[in-house]
């Protein structure tokens, strides 16, 4: 009787567990392959990249245990600082490009008819491919090059020279390149906070009495504020990992005044197939990024998804 | 800001020709004719093709696959599910790069299409793109299928994914822009010449045919013309700030 009653309670209890069973199932079934694929590519890299720091492996014979050896061989590697060194020289893109997007946003940010090619015509260079950004920058900078003919034809140069050749202008050349691309990217960025700050803001600063500069320095600039930490944040991150810029145009070069942080990495781990010191490498740099995307995370998480 | 416009022109112009004359007339098409005829520029644009929409279609299955439960179930560890998918965009990528061409290796996947493909497969960035899609869904339309005793596989396939059409353009849009430009996964992945894509084949021509920079350029022109015709009937959709992207 006792037992009678016992399963008489059980039963639907279990029936709903069984249903919950089967929700959550299925859940995980719909989950799986992005789950798999995620786990094996996104996050297993990070546990395995540790550990393979600590190692000697050339692909050819098996990985060699070479504790902090890598580590230790870090402090005294010239290439490290010398691309630490550029990398850290190519966050001078950051405010540049962040004041100039600013700008643009604010120029294009009328509502006159057209206006949008206008803006489509910024973000063009944005879906262009680096190998084809980069190839035609190559051109443009080359001795013969347009724009030493427009320089020199101009008055503004004497002599022409080919710029990416140039040991002190080479990584600003490149860097150019880099703010060129990303102008668009960042505009829309700034467009769409722009187009979050309600105009009577601005209208009542100026019946008030303010000048335009005055309202943009002391009305738009600080609502843009949340767009700004977004955006320089991004392009921080992307400058301290620029590569394909590199990678295209100087491959380094010249006398390694464009030799990036990535691009050690790269040569380390691909061309010279030193995959423990490579990430070793990849673990500095992470250090580098860590404190921007740390920030970039929680701008993130306050911010929401910035998709209208 | 007109000098931006007339560097952003400029810089597509001397594609026709250079070093001398920026417009060259009368213009010809024979240097594309060469391109097309001497150099296996077909070859790397069908490698393209193939890999843009492979790289399109798994993305849209799989993330609307994840997106859907993350978005309308309910589920012990859901909560951290979506805190692990967010913890990625603080994850160094770059880390991935090495490890990834280790791991592919050990797959047996280097030099492949599979191993090119595999790893951007799925996109933290089109989950959440495609859970917010699905969570603007009325959920009168689930249950009325529920009511006629349809599978989870029929909701998702036959009433979800039709709704969530838009949400599905945009990711589609965006990725085929990444997978058409992507440029290191590749060339760090495929050994063979005939099966790269025109990012890595053109750098790689550039390099055969120093001499010839007419033929690469007209080559740079077929790499970009698509996806400048995608772009300007689809600006609207890069133009609405989508900035999560750059987050990968």
């Amino acid at each position: 009787m006792v037992s009678a009653r016992g399963q008489r309670a059980v039963r639907p209890r279990s029936r709903l567990r069984r249903r919950q069973w089967r929700a959550a199932a299925a859940a995980y079934l719909f989950l799986a392959p992005a789950l798999i694929l995620l786990g094996v590519f996104t996050f297993y890299p990070v546990v395995f990249g540790t550990a393979l720091s600590l190692y000697d492996y050339d692909v050819i014979s098996p990985p060699r245990f070479a504790g902090t050896a890598h580590f230790r061989a870090l402090w005294g590697d010239r290439f490290l600082w010398l691309a630490l060194g550029n990398s850290l020289k190519f966050l001078l893109v950051v405010p540049v490009l962040q004041a100039l997007s600013i700008g643009l946003a604010v120029a294009v940010n009328v509502p006159l008819r057209g206006i949008t090619w206008f803006r489509a015509a910024y973000y063009l260079p944005v879906v262009t491919s680096m190998v084809v950004a980069g190839l035609m920058w190559r051109w443009l900078y080359e001795q013969d090059g347009l724009l030493n003919f427009l320089l020199t034809r101009a008055g503004l140069l004497e002599r022409p020279f080919a710029w990416l050749g140039h040991p002190d202008l080479a990584l600003y050349a490149v860097m150019f390149v880099t703010l060129w691309k990303g102008l668009g990217y960042y505009m829309v960025i700034y467009l769409a906070g722009l187009q979050g700050i309600p105009p009577e803001f601005e209208d009542a600063a100026l019946v008030d009495g303010a000048s335009r500069w005055q309202v943009f320095r002391l009305v738009t600039l600080p609502l843009l504020r949340p767009s700004i930490l977004l955006a320089s944040t991004i392009s921080a991150i992307a400058a301290l990992k620029v590569f394909e810029e590199v990678y295209v145009m100087t491959g380094g070069g010249p006398m390694f005044r464009t030799y990036t942080m990535f691009f050690y990495i790269f040569d380390k781990g691909f061309q010279q197939l030193d995959l423990g010191y490579a990430a070793a490498l990849a673990m500095v740099l992470a250090v580098a990024v860590l404190a921007f995307s740390a920030l970039n995370f929680r701008l993130f998480r306050e911010g929401g998804w910035t998709y209208h | 800001m007109l000098w931006l416009l007339g560097t952003a022109l400029r810089a597509r112009g001397p594609v026709f020709g250079f070093p001398p004359q920026v417009l060259p007339w009368p213009p010809s098409l024979a240097n594309f004719a060469t391109v097309w005829e001497t150099m296996p520029l077909p070859r790397f644009f069908a490698n393209t093709l193939l890999l843009a929409a492979s790289g399109v279609v798994l993305n849209l299955v799989l993330c609307a696959m994840a997106a859907y439960p993350l978005a309308r179930m309910e589920f012990p560890g859901r909560r951290l599910i979506a805190g692990l998918l967010l913890s990625t965009l603080m994850l160094p990528g770059h880390v991935g790069l090495i490890v990834n061409f280790v791991t592919l290796l050990r797959l047996r996947l280097i030099d492949t299409y599979a191993g090119v493909i595999l790893p951007g497969a799925v996109s933290v960035f089109g989950i959440f793109l495609l859970r917010q899609a699905f969570l603007t869904v009325p959920g009168e339309l689930e249950d009325a299928a529920r009511i006629d005793g349809a599978s989870e596989w029929t909701i998702w396939w036959r009433v979800m994914l039709p709704v969530i059409k838009p949400a599905l353009g945009v990711l589609a849009l965006f990725e085929f822009v990444a997978v058409w430009n992507s440029f290191l996964w590749p060339l760090i992945v495929l050994k063979s010449p005939e099966k790269y894509p025109l990012a890595v084949g053109l750098l790689y021509l550039s390099g055969l045919f120093a001499h010839n920079t007419r033929a690469v350029a007209a080559g740079a022109v077929m790499m970009t013309l698509p996806i400048i015709a995608v772009f300007l009937f689809t600006q609207r959709f890069f133009m609405r700030g989508l900035t999560v992207g750059a987050l990968r």
